[in-house]
């Protein structure tokens, strides 16, 4: 396996617990989660059956069929599969669960099966030699359940010799079950959301500016100094797309006025959109190609009709790989964009090189008594990259962590960079009804995190993704790890900058 | 349980599916359910959260529940600690199921 070293790398914590540790299988394990499937009224409005629809089998085999051909990359993940079992145990839903279908090699077969028996000429005539099966309701629930315990966060695949790509294996029976009357509601809701309101929570714009003159309020109180938020400026040269989380909820919103903070030290002209008011991008974890595109459409609309020259995403992990890996080939060109800043940015390259150039100085005694070690989010390491430095995703955060803190510590090498985990409520699963599954899926980076709370007293975890920081607030305590904070790496950014 | 809640059409983690069934009878309801008596501090908190969701169509920021709070009922309760104690799970969510308010989804 090739794992690049993340730059710095302090010496390794050891990692306490079992994670390290197969365990012994259990089956059935995760058979009793279930995420609600969506209501009528979701689906319909995506254009999608509202309940099961009565010739499931057949629409559901034919919709495989026709992934099987748009989507090459699944045929070869279909078919390259040799079962040498390197994938097993690098699951986290696995670790947590001890299900053998949350091994990747078990959940891509759940698929895998079908594709033989419908698809392949020895699994038409001879299936019981080569693991072929009819998709009956009993594997249909197996894969409703299954594939809404995989985050899609492509852990197995860097251990897998031939790079299967578990998620892709996921998406596609999302896409599938979703388009036989049984989508996910949360994620459903959330893209009828992004799609009539502009963002994932459905906030209006009235109560977006609402919420941007408050936290304007609070820097004037706590700096006094006229930080702007603004919304909806014409004629501004960037456009900030940030995940709506960011607007609401805590500790996102730290991070939000840290980005306002370096970006007023900067004088750089900027805006929010109402219209693009949300970088998260929910077709990805559904698998529906034609939602991701609508989705991202929005923010080459918006950028277009406000004017600006440069693009650059918030603290959001697969809003990150969509602009990163995919943006151009989903609304691209983008060819209003300036040549200097010809692509979607990250805000933390964007501080970073304010950083390298004198713009903005960072004083990390500002942050007193702060370690901190960082969570790589999965679709920031493995999905995307970032500056124009190799491996930019990685070091980056990192080196504007160091710059802002007094205290830095990594936690063991198997859980960060390409090979992190998940934490565990990505991919469309930060939802209250699969709790049970996040917090399991959680335990191996909460054991991660317990050996450098151990060793190092950190403080801090900081992350880089709204679902990240949701999910890890709400389930490290279930792991009595609760005087650690979660935040983002923007707030500790924001605190440490020096603002005139 | 009580009949109020029987007949109740809410969605699958129990929020009102139609704010005009909402009472101030329904609520005393399902936070005695939960085992909490609401108080007058808790009527503050729900008050004002229907009065922002009639503003903005959506429950405020927990950033801006506090501030709020604070300003309009003395800075000693404009703090999370403070509503944490008086909804132990979470504010936003327990405190829009007894306000009738739909439940912010998202990445939240």
């Amino acid at each position: 396996m090739n794992t690049p070293d993340v730059q710095g790398v302090a010496d390794q914590a050891q990692v306490v617990g079992r994670y390290k540790v197969i365990p012994l299988i259990q089956e059935g394990a995760g058979e009793s989660f279930n995420t609600a499937v969506a209501e009528s009224d979701v689906q319909e409005s995506l254009g999608l059956p509202g309940t099961l629809v009565d010739d499931w089998h057949d629409k559901a085999i034919a919709r495989l069929g026709q992934l099987l051909k748009e989507r090459r990359g699944l045929r070869v993940f279909m078919d390259t599969c040799t079962k040498c079992g390197a994938c097993t145990d690098k699951c986290h839903y696995f670790l947590g669960t001890h299900d053998p279908n949350n091994m990747p090699v078990a959940r891509q077969d759940l698929i895998r099966s079908v594709y033989r028996r419908y698809f392949t000429w020895a699994g038409r005539w001879f299936p019981w030699l080569v693991g072929a099966r009819k998709l009956d309701k009993n594997l249909l629930q197996q894969w409703y359940t299954y594939f809404h315990q995989c985050s899609e966060c492509r852990r197995c695949t860097v251990f897998c010799p031939k790079g299967i790509d578990t998620s892709e294996v996921t998406m596609a029976g999302r896409e599938v079950l979703a388009s036989v009357g049984l989508g996910q509601q949360y994620s459903q809701e959330i893209i009828t959301k992004v799609k009539s309101v502009g963002n994932n929570l459905g906030m209006k714009p009235r109560a977006l500016a609402d919420v941007l003159e408050n936290l304007e309020e609070d820097i004037l109180d706590e700096t006094g100094i006229p930080v702007r938020l603004p919304l909806d400026e014409e004629g501004a040269d960037m456009l900030v797309v940030t995940p709506s989380a960011d607007f609401f909820a805590e500790p996102h919103v730290d991070g939000l006025i840290g980005y306002a903070k370096v970006l007023h030290q900067a004088g750089i002209h900027w805006t929010f959109s109402s219209e693009a008011s949300e970088a998260a991008n929910f077709g990805l974890f559904t698998g529906q190609h034609d939602h991701m595109r609508e989705i991202a459409l929005r923010i080459r609309h918006a950028a277009m009709g406000l004017g600006v020259n440069r693009i650059v995403i918030g603290e959001c992990g697969h809003a990150w790989r969509v602009a990163y890996s995919f943006l151009d080939s989903l609304v691209g060109p983008m060819q209003f964009l300036s040549k200097e800043h010809p692509r979607a940015e990250h805000i933390c390259e964007v501080t970073h090189q304010l950083l390298q150039q004198g713009i903005i100085q960072l004083d990390p005694t500002r942050n007193e008594g702060v370690i901190v070690t960082y969570h790589d989010s999965c679709n920031v390491a493995r999905g995307s990259g970032m500056g124009n430095v190799a491996n930019g995703q990685l070091t980056i955060p990192r080196e504007l962590l160091k710059a802002s803190v007094p205290g830095f510590v990594e936690m063991s090498k198997d859980t960060v960079g390409q090979t992190t985990f998940c934490c565990g409520g990505g991919g469309g699963l930060l939802t209250d009804d699969l709790m049970d599954i996040r917090i399991k899926g959680s335990l191996p980076r909460a054991q991660a995190l317990q050996a450098v709370v151990n060793s190092d007293q950190v403080t801090h975890l900081v992350a880089i993704c709204a679902i990240c920081k949701t999910q890890l607030s709400s389930v490290l305590p279930h792991h009595n790890l609760v005087d650690v904070r979660v935040t983002s790496l923007h707030h500790l950014v924001g605190d440490a900058l020096v603002l005139t | 349980m009580s009949t109020l809640i029987e007949s109740l059409e809410t969605d699958h983690e129990g929020y009102l599916k139609n704010r005009s069934d909402w009472t101030r009878e329904l609520a005393d309801e399902l936070a005695n359910a939960d085992g909490i008596d609401l108080s007058d501090a808790h009527w503050e908190v729900i008050s004002f959260l229907q009065e922002y969701y009639e503003n903005y169509e959506i429950a405020p920021a927990i950033r801006i529940l506090t501030k709020q709070i604070g300003k309009r009922y003395g800075q000693e309760k404009g703090n999370s600690k403070y509503l944490y104690e008086l909804f132990p799970k979470g504010p936003a969510k327990q405190a829009c199921r007894y306000a009738g308010l739909p439940k912010p989804t998202g990445c939240v």
